[in-house]
């Protein structure tokens, strides 16, 4: 796709995608598509956003993903970044054809960013202001060196996915939620906290027997606010990485449904738009390797696509119990896709749509490490179904909340994993608890359960210990 | 289109390197990595046994991004066949050696194959390495060039201007004219740094590798003093450009022998080690002036020697120690541990030239490099 014949090509496809997808329903924000080389796109592939600041971390996964695409391990093709309006990579070397699927992909993605309820509350100008806080820690480098940054970064990134993606427990008593009330919900609504905090610091008195009142689930969020060791741009950067997690968790936590949706309109729409032969070969074979299912884990592309397409199915021609008991009269299937899309997120679209037929067809299992192989350990559908959504709680990450930070009264931080069945990594506990030592500037604990025992792992800045509780 | 805005473009991003910088920086801490285990590195076979390749692969734990996460050993995760799989069905094993702490405890752990040239290897190893008690000595053979800048003009190139002197220059021609101060600066006023190609003269050495390369020398021992040498000789090479390496090899009687034949060759028989020092003082006399060369001596072997032999090794390596800026004496001390003889007369050799070293396994060669060649400290220093 180099040259200005090609560009128009692209232009008049991507007119004709749009006109259709439209047709079609798709309802998406405008969308800037640029094409850019390879090392860009996996540039953009390894940060999540073109604009975001700088840190070894992502030169990592840069060159885990150039050297996957050296060696032709994996080709991204696309890249849509959720704002508005909506930006679109294209690879520069995509064919006419593999580009038109794309758009078409992409199309749908924007659709679903525009439509789904958990990406309600996304901060759409996140482009922007990723491109700000890169701009703010390059002056921190400058000012404080870059090894003190970085190693700050590090300590920040290692409990990065301690958040509350939305508070919901209104009951709480969470000084931010009633200073918030009648205030416009934005990502600085959070600062608003902090005056609150500061005001009723001295008076408190009584009331905070335990603090923090409740259980609290955003790590990340409790240690900006009363960590005593940190300095203002520590304080900035654990805010600035905090609000891009919050930004990515809408994503993470309907990839499923997000790829599956894309596929199956790229899917769709392809087939409605002309094709001649060797198109319709190369656009079957990149299909079928978007959706190439694997032994070792669940390509959503795949899962996501044979959901919606069963829900279609289902509510267009539903069987006879469906008819009788749940009263569908079929012929709603495309009205219930959309409203599945709009209204779900992975956790949920599994839970309610992946049916027992769906698991046998798609053969999933489950598998676990018995000695040293990985064997299938669960085929009955609704146990392989349980453990897909469980894998996906709380996007894959275990439940750790602040317990108490005054621990032996001596303002150590407390924090505890909601253990559910599955243990902690024990070396990676050892290793994580001195960063947030760094961030809390106290002795840190967690406490979490090993061979059905409770057990405290703890690090005072010299040395870690565990002990069974 | 209707309504909705569809922009297609292409910009340049050939100035766009975060990624690639980035990069670096991951690179430069797996660097930092690899430097915290240089005294396993240091005897991969792999290295030393290296064809000649540029490139080598030294396996390293990718660095790890540490956050609080499930014991993937201990968890189920979901997986898709191809239609006929049923329970117990095995989707993959994993290679039985157990290599560390948990690894393979998950699908896929991520190793990091570090790309690293022997040179880059090398220079890491050498950091702090230098040739000790090193002394200019009288005839310079050769000498190489090099810049520097010692001269300021009046005119040069704007890059070099020499900020210091310029503003200088202002403050005194304004002095002189009565009204001290900075300002008004005039082309008269600047001033240029310039550079003199210089020669930057070297002190000649030379080293002599001395090894034992008798029966009693088994695969181990044999390859950690290759071990040793090889990074010895590139060390010289890389460091100095005005080094020579003589190679001797002996059992019971000495030779020298070629570079190659030297790091290739095994031999067999009994061991007289006062065999190797005799030739070693042989080729200083006859090639190598004390006045001219600072001379440098090191034996490896497993200690094993010809018992009536010792005293004659501590009288020769007297003699050497006469001559020679340092000698230095590794024994190798292999699975069948025993007091060494040649080691315990060694321990009567009272001279700061002369430095010991034993090494018992693979990482003990790095920590003799760094022993033999530490640089003392006032000497690094300028």
């Amino acid at each position: 796709m180099g040259s200005k014949e090609d560009l128009y090509l692209l232009e008049k496809a991507l007119e004709k995608i749009t006109d259709k997808a439209r047709e079609l329903g798709l309802d998406f924000y405008d969308i800037y598509f640029e094409i850019c080389p390879a090392e860009i796109i996996y540039t953009f592939g390894a940060y999540g956003m073109p604009t975001r600041f700088s840190h070894w971390i992502f030169g990592k996964a840069y060159h885990k993903m150039k050297t996957e695409y050296d060696y032709n391990l994996s080709r991204i093709y696309e890249l849509v970044i959720n704002s508005n309006p909506c930006y679109a990579f294209l690879l520069d070397g995509n064919s006419l054809i593999q580009n038109k699927l794309v758009m078409a992909h992409v199309l749908a993605h924007c659709d679903f960013f525009k439509n789904n309820i958990y990406f309600k509350n996304t901060f759409r100008n996140m482009v922007e202001s990723m491109a700000a806080a890169a701009d703010r820690f390059r002056s921190y480098e400058f000012k404080y060196g870059r090894e003190k940054v970085e190693s700050f970064i590090d300590a920040a990134i290692a409990i990065q996915e301690h958040v509350e993606p939305r508070p919901l427990n209104k009951n709480k008593k969470n000084d931010a939620e009633k200073v918030n009330a009648g205030k416009p919900d934005t990502p600085y609504s959070d600062l608003w906290a902090l005056d609150e905090k500061d005001q009723d610091g001295g008076s408190t008195g009584n009331k905070a027997k335990m603090f923090p009142p409740e259980p609290e689930k955003d790590v990340m969020l409790f240690i900006i606010q009363n960590s005593k060791e940190l300095e203002d741009w520590q304080r900035d950067i654990m805010s600035v990485i905090r609000q891009e997690m919050l930004y990515f968790w809408p994503q993470m936590e309907t990839k499923i449904m997000n790829e599956g949706w894309a596929t199956y309109w790229h899917l769709r729409i392809m087939r409605e738009i002309d094709l001649d032969e060797s198109e319709a070969i190369e656009f079957a074979k990149m299909h079928s390797g978007i959706i190439q299912p694997s032994r070792r884990r669940i390509n959503p592309y795949n899962l996501g696509l044979n959901i919606f397409e069963d829900i279609e199915r289902r509510w267009d021609n539903p069987g006879r119990e469906e008819k009788e008991k749940y009263g569908r009269p079929g012929g709603e299937g495309k009205q219930k896709i959309f409203e599945v899309r709009a209204t779900e997120n992975d956790i949920s679209f599994l839970r309610n749509y992946l049916t027992r037929e769906l698991v046998e067809k798609l053969d999933l299992y489950l598998y676990k490490k018995v000695g040293f192989e990985w064997k299938i350990v669960e085929k009955n559908w609704e146990k392989v179904r349980d453990g897909l959504v469980s894998n996906l709680t709380n996007c894959g990450y275990p439940y750790i909340v602040v317990q108490d930070g005054d621990f032996n009264k001596r303002g150590e931080l407390y924090l505890k994993h909601n253990y559910e069945g599955t243990e902690l990594d024990v070396f990676y506990v050892e290793k994580t608890l001195p960063h947030v030592y760094t961030l809390w500037g106290r002795p840190v604990h967690l406490e979490t359960v090993l061979n059905n025992k409770a057990v405290l792992f703890s690090y005072n800045g010299e040395k870690a210990e565990k002990k069974y509780l | 289109m209707s309504g909705t805005c569809l922009i297609i473009s292409r910009e340049d991003w050939s100035l766009h390197r975060k990624g690639e910088i980035d990069r670096q920086r991951h690179q430069e801490k797996v660097r930092e990595a690899i430097k915290k285990n240089l005294a396993d590195i240091v005897s991969e076979e792999s290295i030393i046994l290296h064809d000649g390749r540029k490139v080598i692969k030294v396996p390293i734990r990718s660095l790890e991004e540490f956050h609080f996460r499930f014991d993937a050993g201990r968890q189920k995760h979901g997986g898709q066949g191809d239609g006929k799989s049923k329970q117990g069905d095995v989707i993959y094993s994993e290679p039985q050696q157990g290599k560390g702490r948990g690894a393979g405890d998950e699908p896929g752990v991520d190793y990091y194959e570090a790309d690293i040239t022997v040179d880059e290897l090398a220079e890491m190893i050498f950091e702090d390495l230098g040739l000790p008690n090193l002394e200019q000595k009288k005839k310079p053979e050769i000498a190489s060039e090099s810049v520097e800048f010692r001269d300021i003009r009046k005119k040069g190139i704007t890059g070099n201007i020499d900020r210091r002197r310029t503003i200088k220059e202002v403050i005194k021609r304004n002095a002189m004219k009565g009204k001290p101060g900075l300002y008004g600066i005039t082309p008269e006023d600047l001033r240029f740094k310039t550079w003199d190609l210089t020669y930057k003269y070297e002190s000649n050495a030379v080293v002599l590798a001395m090894m034992d390369t008798s029966g009693s020398m088994g695969p181990f021992e044999k390859y950690i003093a290759r071990s040793f040498f090889f990074w010895m000789v590139r060390f010289l090479r890389t460091k100095y450009n005005n080094v020579q390496i003589v190679f001797l090899a002996h059992h019971t009687e000495a030779r020298e022998t070629s570079e190659e034949e030297f790091f290739t060759k095994g031999a067999s028989g009994g061991t007289r080690c006062s065999s190797v020092y005799k030739l070693a003082l042989e080729v200083i006399k006859k090639r190598y002036s004390p006045q001219d060369y600072n001379i440098y001596a090191f034996h490896f072997s497993d200690g094993d020697n010809l018992a009536s032999d010792n005293e004659n090794c501590v009288k020769l390596i007297n003699e050497l120690l006469k001559v020679c800026n340092m000698v230095g004496y590794g024994e190798i001390e292999g699975p069948y541990y025993y007091a060494s003889t040649l080691r315990n007369v060694y321990k009567r050799i009272n001279d700061p030239k002369f430095t010991v070293v034993i090494i018992r396994d693979k990482s003990g060669v790095y920590p003799a490099l760094k022993k033999f060649f530490a640089q003392i400290p006032d000497r690094q220093a300028n």
